[in-house]
């Protein structure tokens, strides 16, 4: 049992940290760089991919280990993955519209956006090519959320501060926004080594 | 003929998706690491743009307006599996070297979103011209930072030495800050040497 625990910490450790999906992997920057202008939206971005990513990487996880494999179809699973999360994201949004009007006014917006972000997608494949158990892909995706969510709060945060201080007007707007993300990859790169 | 040459040359330095449009980052700084990671990476995202945008522009007038996401999802992620497969069959090691990024075409935000804002919307011949131009204008750029990171990164080129041998890598830009960082400063000089985006 206390090997199983010692395998989910370090599924946590490595997913939201040393591998973090934006500043290791670079995968879903889309909306890194779209959503991160104020920290309150990115914490609402942050949400919604969680919630979607952990619904995703469950129902993939499922097709893959009961229909895909079996009837070997592995050939499909691109098409079927990312029809999956088109469907998921279209159930959440009327699901939260009708029952939890409160929570789909906090994240709503975001949910279209979430189709096309790669974060999602790579997630249900890591998920599958990884062989984890089903325990081990939830804490893995919820893990993954959590890096994206400190890489977006922290960004924004920066972003924040940035809006009043004197950049070179060449570097203003995206430009400058990438340099403060490769000095954040850099701080993130202190990570590297914790999980053996 | 002159809006070909028209859409195909707003893809390349008018629009460009990256630099210009800010979308399909990932792909670009992922694989830039080897110039020849780049170049195929370009193929693959040429072709399967101008096949579905092409495909796309002939279904316009089929495809009802509140289903059209998920078909272009189909359509997209058919040519998206082509390329995976046949990167798999013919090209081994460059596909293991760009591990998920392939099959992560189907999401490139270019594709889709030259979908939606530009094939499901003009003629055929327009919407290759569009699709050549943006695919084309993707692979010059991921190309641009591949050239820089390997030289730097490994002191080769094409994997063949193009330093000094006493040269030492530099780590910095074959590890992610590195590509954050070049990217920055690409956009940066295209705002001061070519015009800023209008935002």
């Amino acid at each position: 049992m206390s090997g199983e625990l010692v395998m989910l910490l370090k599924i946590l450790v490595s997913a939201a940290f040393v591998d973090n999906i934006i500043l290791a992997r670079y995968i879903g920057l889309c909306p890194y760089i779209g959503m991160s202008s104020n920290v309150a939206n990115s914490v609402g971005m942050g949400m919604a991919v969680a919630f979607v990513m952990v619904l995703a990487s469950c129902v993939t996880w499922a097709l893959w280990n009961f229909v895909f494999l079996p009837l070997h179809l592995e050939y499909l699973r691109i098409m079927v993955f990312i029809l999956v999360i088109a469907v998921l994201v279209q159930l959440v949004e009327i699901l939260l519209k009708k029952n939890v009007p409160n929570l789909y006014r906090a994240m709503g917006i975001y949910l279209p956006l979430i189709t096309t972000n790669c974060a999602i997608l790579a997630v249900t494949f890591f998920g599958v090519d990884y062989g984890y158990s089903l325990l081990q892909v939830v804490v893995y995706s919820i893990s993954v959320a959590l890096g994206f969510t400190v890489a977006l709060v922290l960004l924004a945060g920066i972003r924040e501060r940035l809006r009043f201080s004197r950049v070179p007007s060449f570097y203003q707007g995206y430009p400058i926004v990438f340099i403060a993300t490769a000095l954040l990859a850099i701080a993130f790169l202190g990570f590297k080594g914790l999980v053996k | 003929m002159r809006e070909f040459w028209f859409y195909l040359k707003n893809g390349i330095i008018g629009e460009n998706p990256i630099l210009r449009l800010m979308i399909g980052l990932c792909s670009v700084l992922a694989v830039s690491v080897r110039v020849d990671n780049c170049l195929a990476m370009g193929a693959g995202v040429l072709f399967v743009l101008t096949c579905s945008s092409l495909v796309i522009s002939l279904l316009r007038n089929f495809v009802p307006r509140e289903v059209r996401i998920p078909i272009f999802i189909v359509v997209i992620s058919t040519f998206t599996t082509i390329v995976d497969l046949v990167m798999q069959a013919y090209l081994p090691s460059l596909s293991r070297a760009m591990g998920v990024f392939i099959p992560l075409i189907v999401v490139n935000c270019i594709i889709m979103g030259r979908a939606e804002a530009f094939a499901s919307r003009k003629p055929p011949l327009f919407a290759l011209a569009d699709a050549l131009g943006m695919g084309i204008g993707y692979t010059l750029v991921i190309t641009a930072i591949g050239v820089v990171r390997e030289i730097f990164g490994y002191g080769e080129l094409l994997s063949v030495r193009f330093l000094p041998a006493s040269f030492q890598g530099m780590m910095f830009m074959i590890l992610p800050p590195g590509a954050f960082f070049l990217i920055g400063i690409y956009i940066a000089l295209l705002n001061r040497f070519v015009g800023r985006v209008k935002q």
